[in-house]
């Protein structure tokens, strides 16, 4: 049976719920709504006047060719960086639940990089990865490797997708953890009577109690590769060389705030929503039946 | 089908020694019961024996092979845990063939084997099921039926019934004894229930601080307990103990108030030494008033448990006595009584150590 519980003064509830209610609607449903209207108007570079234009906006857009290698980047960027973030994440909390020394120091180290704001992160990055000054990209550079993620488009987006997947890790790991945490010792040592060895074990299952874990990052995952990276990208290659790393993100905000395409802009985002409800929506129906909820 | 020998087996955790050196041969299709209290390292022997903890010092053997260094897999045992264990992922088909898949078994034999063991334990109706929709009985249940499909070289019992209710487990009791006779498989169970190992066991391994105290048939276990520790576990209520001295030409034990109880055979080489004497309630009958080998009891309380009772008696120092009689007598509160022991009911007991004087 559920608890219910009754307020005697009828305006209570309304006032409790008043503050998130408010936060939505000034911070996501006016700024929405605000996208949808620009979206189907025209406005003149000084923002004066405006026009209905129906979908010329969206036709404008979905036209152009340069669009469509965005579109490519941004899938390509978001699986990376999602199977990447969840693979590493799922690897170092298994060793962290197995017994190694050092176990809580290592747990320590592993949440810290989510503590980073992305702009200090991607700045991290730089001093590894550039190629006069970063660590790395001198050593690259030293053997041979003709390293410039600058000039290199497959080479920046590497790096992208390593940052921006480098940053979720923390957050997978530290679900993965519990997740893992949650599973019954002696379920495990049942299989390893019943035969199974460690990888057996894993796949059979570990992995699938983790199911609902797995999915809930799935899902967390790839809005973050597709709204929330947009620092990581800004800071490090601002979309270059050319558009290698331009993501739909990040062109959204190129064409609207860079380039003052306020109406194309905001049809970017208006789709960037619908790809993203789309996602979120095809992983509720079809990933969530395979998921185990004990 | 095998022996399982446990050749002076310890384990430390730290500097805490769980378990100090334990003893036991068990033969080819024995029920051999661990039974004592909490914390004296009964799932730790057990858990040894399956692989799950490593063993500080000693031998474990199973089939007459070494097992010491070998993984949980490579033991061919099966092991029935409190918690039941069961995937819960998988239905109860899954749970029972998962190990029978591994070892490569093909998928008729499999069927066939799992089909055999749900007609056994009446679980034909549930093989579709998760086992979060089962009961609490089904579940154990299923967790027998994981383990009998195996077919293994010896079973592990980690307190399997201790989840379940008085009634069911009564029932699920004497369905593991049959089960256990009927396939003959070398079994370690270990309870902290003394009717449980009363029922099942063929021997008792009684366990106390990591040391084996006893080990023995329930029988002599009962009629024989090897120490004070063993002689208050086993029996309910518990065996009286008193404090006595054996008299200057050993033929009889005296106690603080007065009272002396003729021994059945004389200790010369005794005399004059102090003893923990105990008589178990149930071996104690009313006498007439005046009988001197008695003691003189005043009724405090009167447990009537319908087939018998158990009459709280004081003795004349102030140390209480427990004598159970069959059926309903007519005693009552504030009555007084005397009790005497019945033939061959005084145990002997090293005041010092507690040891069992033969
Ligand atoms: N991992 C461990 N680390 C340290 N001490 C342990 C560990 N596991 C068990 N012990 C200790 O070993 C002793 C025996 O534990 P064990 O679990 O074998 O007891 P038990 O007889 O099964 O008790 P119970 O009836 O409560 O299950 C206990 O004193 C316990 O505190
Ligand atoms: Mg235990």
């Amino acid at each position: 049976m559920q608890r219910r519980v009754t307020f005697d003064n009828r305006l209570l509830p309304y006032l409790l719920l008043a503050p998130q209610v408010a936060v939505t609607l000034v911070f996501f449903i006016w700024p929405a709504a605000n996208a949808i209207w620009q979206s189907v108007h025209l406005q003149d570079a000084f923002g004066i006047r405006s026009e209905f234009v129906w979908f010329e906006n969206f036709t404008n857009v979905l036209g152009d060719p340069n669009y469509l290698d965005t579109l490519k980047v941004t899938v390509v960027f978001s699986l990376a960086v999602t199977v990447l973030a969840m693979g590493l994440a799922l690897l170092l909390a298994v060793l962290a639940d197995s017994k190694i020394k050092g176990a809580r120091a290592y747990k320590t180290l592993l949440i810290w990089p989510y503590a980073l704001a992305p702009a200090v992160a991607a700045v991290l990055w730089m001093f590894i990865f550039n190629p006069d000054i970063g660590s790395f990209g001198r050593a690259l550079r030293a053997l041979g490797y003709d390293w410039d993620y600058r000039l290199n488009g497959g080479q920046a987006l590497t790096m992208v997708i390593m940052a921006a997947s480098w940053k979720q890790v923390s957050y997978n790991f530290i679900f993965f953890l519990a997740g893992l945490q949650a599973i019954p010792r002696s379920v495990m040592e049942a299989a390893s009577i019943d035969g199974a060895g460690p990888v057996r074990r894993f796949w059979t299952i570990t992995f699938p109690l983790l199911s609902p874990t797995t999915f809930f990052l799935l899902v967390v995952d790839m809005v973050y590769a597709f709204f929330e990276t947009f620092g990581t990208i800004h800071a490090l290659t601002q979309g270059g060389p050319g558009k290698a790393t331009e993501t739909l993100i990040f062109r959204v905000y190129q064409d609207g705030v860079v380039n003052n395409d306020l109406g194309g802009s905001s049809a970017q985002s208006v789709i960037l929503m619908v790809i993203v409800i789309a996602l979120t929506a095809v992983q509720f129906r079809f990933v969530e039946r395979k998921v185990h909820y004990s | 089908m095998a022996t399982v020998e446990i050749r002076n087996v310890r384990k430390s955790y730290g500097p805490v020694e769980a378990i100090k050196g334990i003893d036991i041969a068990i033969q080819d299709g024995e029920f051999l019961v661990l039974l004592g209290p909490s914390g004296c390292g009964k799932s730790t022997l057990l858990r040894m024996v399956a692989g799950l903890e490593g063993i500080t010092g000693g031998e474990i053997a199973i089939g007459g092979r070494v097992v010491n260094h070998l993984d949980p897999k490579d033991r061919d045992i099966a092991m029935v845990f409190q918690n039941y264990a069961l995937y819960p992922h998988m239905t109860v088909f899954d749970n029972m063939a998962y190990g029978l898949k591994i070892r490569g078994i093909p998928k008729a034999e499999i069927r066939a084997r799992v089909d055999k063991a749900a007609n056994i334990l009446e679980l034909g109706r549930f093989l579709d099921r998760r086992p979060s929709q089962l009961s609490g009985g089904q579940r154990q249940r299923v967790a027998m039926g994981r383990a009998i499909v195996r077919e293994p070289a010896a079973f592990l019992f980690d307190e399997p019934l201790s989840n379940l209710d008085a009634k069911l487990r009564t029932q699920m009791r004497v369905e593991i004894k049959r089960l256990q006779d009927r396939l003959g498989i070398t079994s370690l169970y270990v309870t902290h229930d003394q009717v449980e190992a009363m029922t099942l066991a063929d021997r008792i391994l009684v366990m106390n601080h990591g040391v084996a105290e006893q080990i023995g048939t329930p029988l002599e276990v009962y009629q024989r307990p090897a120490s004070l520790f063993v002689a208050g576990f086993i029996g309910s209520p518990p065996m009286n103990v008193l404090d006595g001295r054996i008299d200057d030409r050993g033929e009889a034990v005296l106690l603080p108030g007065g009272q002396r109880l003729a021994l059945p055979q004389a200790r010369p080489t005794d005399a004059g030494r102090p003893v923990k004497l105990g008589i178990r309630p149930e071996h104690m009958a009313v006498a007439a008033q005046d009988f001197s080998g008695g003691f003189s009891i005043e009724v405090e309380l009167v447990e009537a448990l319908g087939a018998d009772t158990v009459v709280y008696g004081r003795l004349p120092d102030g140390e209480s006595l427990l004598v159970r009689m069959a059926g309903i007598p007519t005693v009552r509160e504030r009555d007084r009584l005397t009790v005497a022991p019945q033939d061959g009911a005084l145990h002997l007991f090293d005041a010092v150590t507690g040891r069992r004087m033969e």
